[in-house]
């Protein structure tokens, strides 16, 4: 038995022997394939995991450059960066989030309801990354934040910048203001998108902001900065800085800018003054105006309708996006237009009864009974409208058109801001194409005297006067003057090809207007020898006279509610001997061109030659006193 | 001529049993739970908290156990082997009562300071039974295919607990533990045969029944096998794990990045980086140079324990010594397929490096019974049914 179970046992040893190896072989074989894996994993593809493994842990992050700061050509600043002291809380080092909250809002004012707000979006921002607690600190409450700080874990306060306007209400529309990308500014910024993308960055909305965006925005710099699976950052690999943006200065003339605001007042209208050679806009006033701050830092919902629904449309830059009929300063359009035709000479006379007829339609002078027999300087003089109708009566409109496109009417201006608008100059072809109608001959005269569908904006009224003031060459206006110091060198001036001796003509008729007796202007002009100013009132209709009326005589301007008043115009340049400057003037239902917008003409370029004291005798006895801005002391002790 | 000359029943005494144990593989643990105390040092930044402290601690305790365990008879363990399944397959049941009390899945159980996973208990207790099973059988009984029914229950209800757990992982792992002692103990190829035909049947059965009338799963069940097999198709839960442990691994290459310098293992990127996904720092820090460095040792130590099995002369010794190395092989080769990519994700921790402490001594009792078998490996061990 013994024998037996020896042998038994000896059989299992051998069993087991043997099954063993093949065992050891199968795990051999096994552990063959784990090595194999290793080397497909980390020889054979090693490379790519290296490189996915790098992809995941650093994260490149762009940093924001810092944005190009705007002045005025006077060197006040228009657009800069100005610290933001702001306190921002990180989680994972706070103790006791409530009871530090506590503590802050002793130190500053932090309302119930934000705070509410607060521990909501406290807990809900993950541990590592910071919530702003608050921004746009006083000094005063940033200090003592700091001074506090080893009571406050976890509390951080940082120094960021916003975009501030220093002259607030008064460069509104022509600066701009910068707030935070739409999508739809992301997609349109194609490449520059995710920079924009940026928690803190703001881009140009409207004006020059707007326009020269490009260049303020400045180029991006990047830090590679290797995080963790949490997106937690560990340390910064790599960092170069962005470009800075360009900072501009601006054609424009604070001094002159601000006091054409507050020349303007209380009435909604336009200024714009420019250089006749250069093109420089050195004012370009839109009233009323609005605070571009007010954007930066949020609009509460309040002021926002406030200004939306105000009938005298602060929003709006109506120096290039308001539109209006030209009225009596298109006349030297279309004395200009029938010279060209070789139609008349500047001696040509009509006769003004008070009333032109055509077919069974009669066309009325401004004046009842009319001027007598006028020449073309005492038609621009006296703005006669019958002398006109029978100028544009002879040119017809497509001729008229085409003069008037040479001085900007109806082109758009090249000046880059998006809400300039191109105006209207209407001929045959434009309207058989949008009104699907012939041209009636009397459309003709109503174009004569810049009504019907005639329609310009302030700017282009500028533009067209200093193109005459010019003696006819193609100025175009610009607001840039230099880019980092750098000189914006001016565009050469190309010529109309309206014949000299034409321009000169209608220069006098504006001479005649504003320094002669019997001129409409007469009673704003500047008295000073070699300061002149040429001009040409003009009185918008915004109304239909019906016959009924002017039988029974016209309402007068006070007599109409506001929104139905005449719009009042003025263009002119200076000085009359050797001419500089452009203006227009427009002062939406003021009334009469010379009663209300020839004197603020002539004190915004009286304030340009003589900014700080207007010489004894500039204006005539008995005239308006030239505007002062009272608060213009005040302001400046605040600047300084 | 026999093991009864050369010790008869009494055994050798304890001064013999320390000169005659296999002291080779007692270092090659040394030195792989070494390995393991540096990547723990690793995983905590280059300190020794919180884990390499506690791991060492516990390795000192596990390794003194093993030979406490290692110093006492053979026999005895042959004696307490029901007992010792018994046990197990009780905290088993325990756990899977108290985890549904307690509204979720339980792995472990607390007996005093010791949190102890009875499915790591079970992996050893079912191979010390199943090596008194076959030990005690009347070698002619081992052809008689009944005789197998009772092995294969003792596998099928451990496994059947722990997949209830959900623990699909260790469940395999259990059973083919337990095959794999069966195999060892000669049981005829017939049956593996047919065990492997069945298996498979049953496998094959399920997958083309996927989407017909007399489907065996529910879909959502369809859902979870296909996501076990391919972690990559749920990037957010398993998947991610896999991936960043491959993109980590990989990232290695031949040398690696260097001790403590794992860019991936210091950011967070890797789960479980201390425990299950151990490798995954030890490839990215010392590459495929390292990965291979271990699996050699694991496949030294491995052939030292086979080889040990082979020159036992009781079947149980052999089979014990088997089982252990066995099981021993199974967590390092499917932790580590794991963490590569190659196999599903399971709760299988990377033995004697891994951070953890029931699986550390459960592997070293069981190293304990290895070596206790090889030094009692010539005691007089009568089978039963059979006349000493």
């Amino acid at each position: 038995m013994a024998m037996r179970r020896y042998r038994s046992n000896e059989h299992d040893r051998s069993v087991f022997s043997r099954r063993a190896l093949v065992l050891f072989g199968a795990q051999g074989a096994l552990a063959t394939a784990l090595g194999a894996r290793m080397y497909q994993l980390q020889i054979v593809e090693g490379e790519k995991y290296a490189a996915r493994a790098d992809r995941a842990r650093i994260r490149p992050s762009l940093l924001a450059p810092v944005r190009g700061q705007i002045v005025s050509r006077d060197g006040k600043p228009l657009a800069v960066n100005r610290h933001n002291y702001r306190i921002v809380l990180y989680r994972e080092d706070v103790e006791e989030v409530e009871e530090t909250l506590d503590r802050l809002s002793d130190l500053i004012p932090l309302p119930p309801l934000r705070r509410k707000a607060l521990t909501e979006e406290i807990r809900r921002t993950r541990a590592f990354l910071p919530v702003v607690i608050a921004e746009n600190l006083k000094w005063e409450e940033f200090a003592e934040v700091n001074a506090n700080a080893p009571a406050l874990a976890g509390i951080s306060p940082e120094l960021g910048l916003t975009r501030h306007y220093p002259e607030a209400d008064f460069t509104g529309h022509l600066v701009g203001y910068v707030a935070a990308a739409s999508e739809r500014d992301v997609e349109r910024a194609g490449k520059d998108g995710a920079l924009i993308k940026l928690p803190g960055m703001r881009i140009g909305k409207s004006g020059v902001e707007r326009v020269e965006e490009i260049a303020l925005r400045g180029k991006a710099g990047l830090s590679r900065v290797e995080k963790d699976a949490h997106g937690r950052p560990i340390r910064e690999l790599e960092r170069r800085e962005g470009t800075p943006g360009e900072d501009l200065t601006l054609t424009v003339n604070m001094a002159l800018q601000k006091y054409a605001m507050q020349r303007m007042g209380e009435e909604s209208g336009a200024v714009v003054v420019m250089d006749i050679y250069d093109g420089d806009v050195l004012a370009m006033a839109s009233t009323p105006g609005f605070d571009p701050n007010g954007f930066v830092l949020g609009l509460s919902q309040k002021d926002w309708l406030s200004l939306r629904d105000n009938e005298k449309k602060p929003l709006s830059n109506k120096a290039v996006s308001g539109l209006y009929p030209p009225g009596s300063t298109f006349k030297m359009v279309v004395a200009m237009a029938a010279m060209e035709a070789g139609l008349v000479g500047p001696g040509h006379s009509v006769y003004c009864g008070g009333h032109i007829e055509l077919g069974s339609h009669r066309f009325h002078c401004w004046k009842r009974g009319g001027h007598g027999t006028m020449n073309l300087h005492q038609g621009l003089k006296q703005s006669c409208d019958v002398y006109f109708y029978d100028l544009a009566k002879r040119i017809g409109i497509d001729k008229l058109a085409e003069t008037a496109r040479k001085f900007g009417i109806g082109v758009l201006p090249e000046i880059g801001l998006v809400d300039a608008k191109a105006g209207l100059m209407p001929d045959k072809t434009w309207k058989r194409a949008k009104l699907k109608e012939p041209w009636y001959p009397g459309e003709t005269l109503h174009a004569g005297i810049g009504q019907g569908y005639l329609l310009g904006s302030p700017l282009q009224l500028a533009v067209m006067a200093a193109r005459i003031a010019n003696g006819g060459y193609e100025v175009h206006p610009r607001l840039v003057r230099s880019r980092n110091g750098e000189r914006v060198r001016s565009r050469s001036l190309r010529g109309t090809g309206i014949d000299k001796a034409h321009v000169e003509a209608v220069q006098r008729g504006m001479y005649g207007v504003v320094n002669e007796p019997g001129g409409t202007a007469y009673r704003s002009r500047i008295a000073l020898a070699g300061h002149e100013m040429c001009g040409k009132t003009g009185t918008a209709q915004v109304r239909r006279i019906t016959t009924a009326e002017r039988a029974t005589g016209v309402l007068k301007n006070s007599e109409l509610p506001w929104k139905e008043r005449d719009h009042a115009l003025f263009v002119a340049f200076t000085p009359a001997d050797d001419p500089r400057y452009a203006i227009s003037v427009i002062v939406e239902h003021g009334g009469g061109g010379s009663k209300v917008a020839a004197p603020i003409a002539r004190d915004v370029l009286l304030k340009l030659k003589f900014p700080t004291e207007i010489p004894e005798g500039a204006i005539p006895a008995g005239a308006d006193p030239v505007f002062t801005a009272e608060t213009d002391d005040e302001d400046e002790s605040e600047d300084a | 001529m026999t093991s009864v000359e050369n010790h008869g029943t009494a055994g050798p005494t304890l001064p013999q049993k320390l000169l005659r144990l296999n002291w080779p593989l007692v270092v090659l643990i040394i030195l792989v739970a070494g390995i393991g105390f540096a990547m723990q040092y690793s995983v905590a930044d280059g300190n020794v908290d919180p884990y390499a402290r506690k791991q060492m601690i516990r390795f000192a305790v596990s390794f003194v156990g093993m030979l406490v365990v290692a110093m006492v008879d053979i026999r005895f363990w042959r004696g307490t082997a029901y007992l010792f399944y018994g046990f197990s397959l009780l905290l088993l049941v325990g756990v899977e009562v108290a985890g549904s009390v307690g509204m979720g899945a339980q792995r472990w159980i607390d007996i005093g300071p010791i949190r102890l996973q009875p499915s790591e208990l079970m992996k050893i207790a079912l191979v010390v039974a199943l090596a008194r099973y076959f030990h005690d059988l009347p070698p002619r009984r081992i052809r008689h295919i009944l005789t197998l029914i009772v092995p294969l229950l003792m596998i099928l209800i451990p496994a059947a607990l722990v997949v209830k757990q959900p623990d699909l992982g260790t469940a395999v792992l259990l059973s083919t533990g337990g095959i794999v002692i069966m195999f060892l103990a000669g049981v005829s190829l017939w049956f593996f045969a047919l065990l492997v035909a069945g298996t498979g049947g049953a496998v094959y059965a399920v997958f083309i029944s996927k989407g017909q009338d007399w489907a065996l799963l529910k879909p959502y069940q369809y859902d979870r096998i296909a996501v076990f097999l391919n972690p990559e198709l749920d990037p957010r839960g398993a998947g991610y794990h896999i991936t960043q442990s491959k993109i980590a691994f990989g990232s290695g290459g031949t040398t690696g990045e260097g001790y403590l310098q794992g860019p991936l293992s210091r950011l967070d990127f890797l789960p479980e980086k201390h425990t299950d996904f151990i490798f995954t720092v030890l490839g990215e820090e010392f590459g495929m140079v390292g990965g291979l460095v271990l699996l050699g040792l694991y496949m030294v130590v491995l052939l030292f324990g086979l080889m040990t099995a082979m020159r036992i002369r009781h079947l149980f010794g052999r089979l014990v010594a088997a089982g252990v190395c066995m099981t021993f092989f199974a967590y390092f080769a499917i932790n580590m397929a794991m963490v590569m990519g190659m196999a599903p994700v399971v709760g299988v921790p990377l033995p004697l490096v891994s951070y953890g402490g029931t699986s550390m001594l459960v592997l070293l009792f069981g190293f304990g019974l290895l070596l206790s078998a090889q030094v009692h490996g010539k005691v007089a061990f009568p089978r039963r049914g059979t006349v000493l």
